[in-house]
């Protein structure tokens, strides 16, 4: 018969195990999260992951302090994501909104500089400044 | 008594890590946002609930079991307006949802806007 400490040693160790993989897969989703939105998310995930370890830290050292830490990461956590949505709100756009922005901004540029261009190949400034132009734009992009 | 207690907070205590567990493959797995946030914002409150519900009843005095208790109401109280918070403002900006979602109930107010 196994002793009742044996079981709650093995199961305290098993909740870390498994919290801390939890832990490794938000943060590969907030490295990876396409949009904000979504590294707001893990964030949140987070600090619900971490007020897991001071639970469990609690019961393994029997350290009472932690729970208030707890309460206060809570609070934390609970600010941070309303203030990351006020920003996402302030933002006002995606991250599809800002790279058609980047692309059409870019688009523009090259117009412009192929105007330019023209305009110099026209007033006699020769193809080499043309062709240096070009090297100029493709290392721009 | 007490090793009952111990055996139920060691339950609780699995539990609640496998909830987080899901609930971090749900935000790894999921494909866009809204669908994220329906298992962060649920199976990893219930995990952290959980996790908190056996250091309640672990605990040595009354104090720490309150506290415990007081943390969790308050986390159950916090999480679902920050989702919600968030959720609103993703959708307003114009995040949209998976091609494989059924039903957008907020379409038509968005298109009175």
């Amino acid at each position: 018969m196994i002793s009742v400490a044996a079981i709650f040693e093995a199961s305290v160790t098993l909740a870390l195990a498994i919290l801390s993989l939890s832990f490794l897969v938000t943060i590969y989703r907030i490295v990876k999260g396409p949009t904000l939105p979504d590294r707001i998310l893990g964030l949140d995930m987070l600090v619900a992951i971490a007020i897991g370890y001071i639970a469990v830290f609690g019961i393994k050292t029997g350290y009472t302090l932690y729970v208030d830490v707890a309460i206060a990461l809570g609070l934390v956590g609970f600010l941070a994501t309303v203030a990351f949505a006020r920003f996402v709100l302030s933002r006002g756009k995606t991250e599809d909104d800002i790279r058609t922005e980047a692309r059409d901004a870019a688009a523009k540029a090259r117009r412009e500089g192929k105007t330019k261009s023209s305009i110099e190949t026209i007033s006699g400034a020769g193809g080499q400044s043309v062709a240096g132009s070009k090297v100029g734009k493709g290392s721009h992009e | 008594m007490s090793d009952i207690a111990t055996l139920i907070s060691a339950a609780l205590l699995l539990i609640g890590a496998l909830f987080a567990l899901v609930a971090a493959i749900g935000l790894l797995r999921l494909p866009d946002l809204y669908t994220r946030m329906h298992a962060a914002s649920k199976a990893g409150t219930m995990g952290s609930c959980l996790m908190l519900v056996a250091l309640a009843i672990n605990a040595p005095d009354v104090g720490t079991m309150s506290r415990a208790l007081a943390g969790v109401v308050f986390f159950l109280l916090t999480t679902p307006v920050s989702a919600h918070l968030l959720a609103k403002a993703a959708y307003s900006v114009g995040y949209r949802l998976h091609s494989s979602s059924v039903m957008d109930d907020m379409a038509p107010s968005d298109d009175k806007q």
